[in-house]
């Protein structure tokens, strides 16, 4: 157990470690890449800063991908059940996520003007629906037929056998591409926050540290994201034990 | 088939035997024809089947306990949980997975899962068991310990029987008739009734009235599959 707390933060020291190296011995300037010890300060010049924009950014990012997981799961269901859905809505779907999600950040600005809330929250949601919805799709389409019928055979109706062997049997492939889809959701605020005007949250403070030329800044706030990330990845990690903690097994 | 007998079915590969079993089942409808079972029209899916598959499809999430006890969730809503699993340690008994209820089916070995998903098969009291293969995929010691288990069975709780196998002295051991498929498109080619004690064991395999038996089924397979038999 302790093994299992002291093996990433020494990884994380041995990392930060590094930096600091390369830094120092290329004697780089702030305004170049700032190093770890610059960034205390900076945490500690504008803590509450920090804490109102991270937690603007994070509830946002969370509702983006609670909305992904919903409309994800529903798409997922479609597509998995349905051929002739398959067929229609897959071109569409790769299509759209082929998009540079960067690219409509001023299309949802123009169509939704001043409503930053809702714009990030979109952008959270667009970036990270895909995963989910394919890896629920493939996780029902490729149900071996065998367990169809072991419920079939005695009458069971579709909704009974969706709620008792479909979906618990899909739940690994869906913690799978939610741990993906976590990370998106980040990277879907952020580019609502930093190319927003005004905007608020993490990426607006780093668009503020650019624009003052604060450079320890914009790398405590990379670091504050990267520190979010990690936080909601375990979070997923957390429900996946709990709902599908079944599927891991023990490493012999 | 009489009520009660245990029908094995042999055939050449991809003759339709294992659309025999969903026809069985009414998960599929015949083109042609009706199916009739017990004296009544198989128009779809009853809950006085069981079945079985050569893959045991147990549910990983699920306890071994949890697994066998499934089918009572759709034909026995009603029932309370405690005879639920009266009626599924009665079974896990029998087929000496007691001590096993509460593993999930990765923790138990190929032929400890087929046990589990045989009981899963019988824990509604299916008038009715269609076996796909059983046994198929497993190794041939642990075969003829289920093929034991599952007289066993049979001996505890009558039902009518049908197995779907490749194997001959599986379908002589167990079955009360054989029943050979023809080739392409699948007629019943030959039946014969198995002569054997009730209580057999699996030394009967080795006496010279099985051994004549598995010769006849040996010769009506080469015919099936449209090969010359050798006069003997």
């Amino acid at each position: 157990m302790l093994s299992k707390i002291a093996t990433p933060v020494i990884a994380i020291i041995i990392f930060l470690g590094l930096w600091e190296l390369l830094v120092w011995a290329n004697g780089w300037p702030n305004f170049k890449m700032a190093s770890p010890s610059d960034l205390p300060p900076a945490f500690w010049k504008y803590k509450e800063l920090f804490l109102t924009m991270g937690w603007q950014t994070l509830w946002r990012t969370v509702v983006g991908l609670i909305i992904a997981v919903i409309f994800g799961t529903a798409i997922g269901m479609i597509i998995g059940f349905s051929r002739i859905a398959r067929d229609a809505l897959y071109p569409l779907l790769i299509g759209f996520n082929a998009i540079p999600k960067a690219t409509l950040v001023p299309v949802i600005s123009l169509l939704f003007i001043g409503q930053h809330d809702f714009n990030t929250i979109l952008m959270a949601f667009m970036i990270s629906f895909f995963p989910i919805a394919v890896s629920v799709g493939i996780g029902l389409s490729t149900l071996e037929p065998e367990y169809r019928d072991i419920l079939r055979a005695l009458g069971a109706s579709r909704y009974t056998i969706f709620m008792k062997i479909a979906l618990p049997k899909t739940l690994p492939e869906f913690f799978g591409a939610l741990k993906v889809s976590a990370t998106l959701a980040f990277i879907g605020t952020n580019l609502v926050e930093i190319v927003s005007p005004h905007g608020r949250g993490l990426g607006a403070l780093f668009k503020s540290g650019e624009t003052n030329g604060d450079y320890p800044l914009m790398f405590a706030v990379l670091i504050a994201l990267a520190f979010l990330g990690i936080v909601l990845y375990y979070a997923v990690i957390f429900l996946e034990r709990i709902f599908a903690g079944w599927a891991d097994r023990e490493a012999s | 088939m009489p009520e009660g007998t245990f029908a094995a079915v042999v055939g050449p590969s991809g003759c339709g035997k294992s659309t025999l079993t969903r026809l069985v089942a009414g998960l599929m409808t015949p083109d042609e024809g009706e199916v009739w079972l017990h004296g009544a029209r198989v128009k779809g899916p009853r809950n006085t089947v069981g079945m079985a598959f050569q893959n045991p499809v147990l549910l990983e999430w699920r306890t071994i306990l949890d697994n066998v006890i499934l089918p009572l969730e759709i034909v026995a809503p009603r029932m309370p949980r405690a005879d639920r699993e009266k009626r599924a340690m009665e079974l896990l008994e029998m087929v000496g997975l007691v001590g096993f209820e509460n593993k999930r089916p990765s923790e138990l070995s190929g032929g400890m899962r087929q046990r589990a998903s045989l009981c899963r098969s019988l824990v509604h009291k299916p008038e009715v068991l269609i076996m796909d293969e059983p046994f198929g995929a497993l190794d041939a010691f642990t075969r003829e310990d289920l093929w034991q288990t599952m007289r066993d069975l049979r001996d505890a709780e009558p039902f009518t029987a049908v197995l779907i196998t490749h194997d001959l002295r599986e379908s002589v051991f167990l079955g009360d008739q054989v029943i050979v498929l023809s080739g392409r498109p699948a007629r019943t080619q030959f039946v014969m009734d198995v002569d054997l004690p009730k209580d057999r064991t699996l030394d009967v395999l080795f006496t010279p009235k099985a051994a004549d038996m598995l010769h006849i089924l040996r010769d009506q397979i080469k015919i099936a599959q449209g090969r010359e038999v050798e006069a003997h």
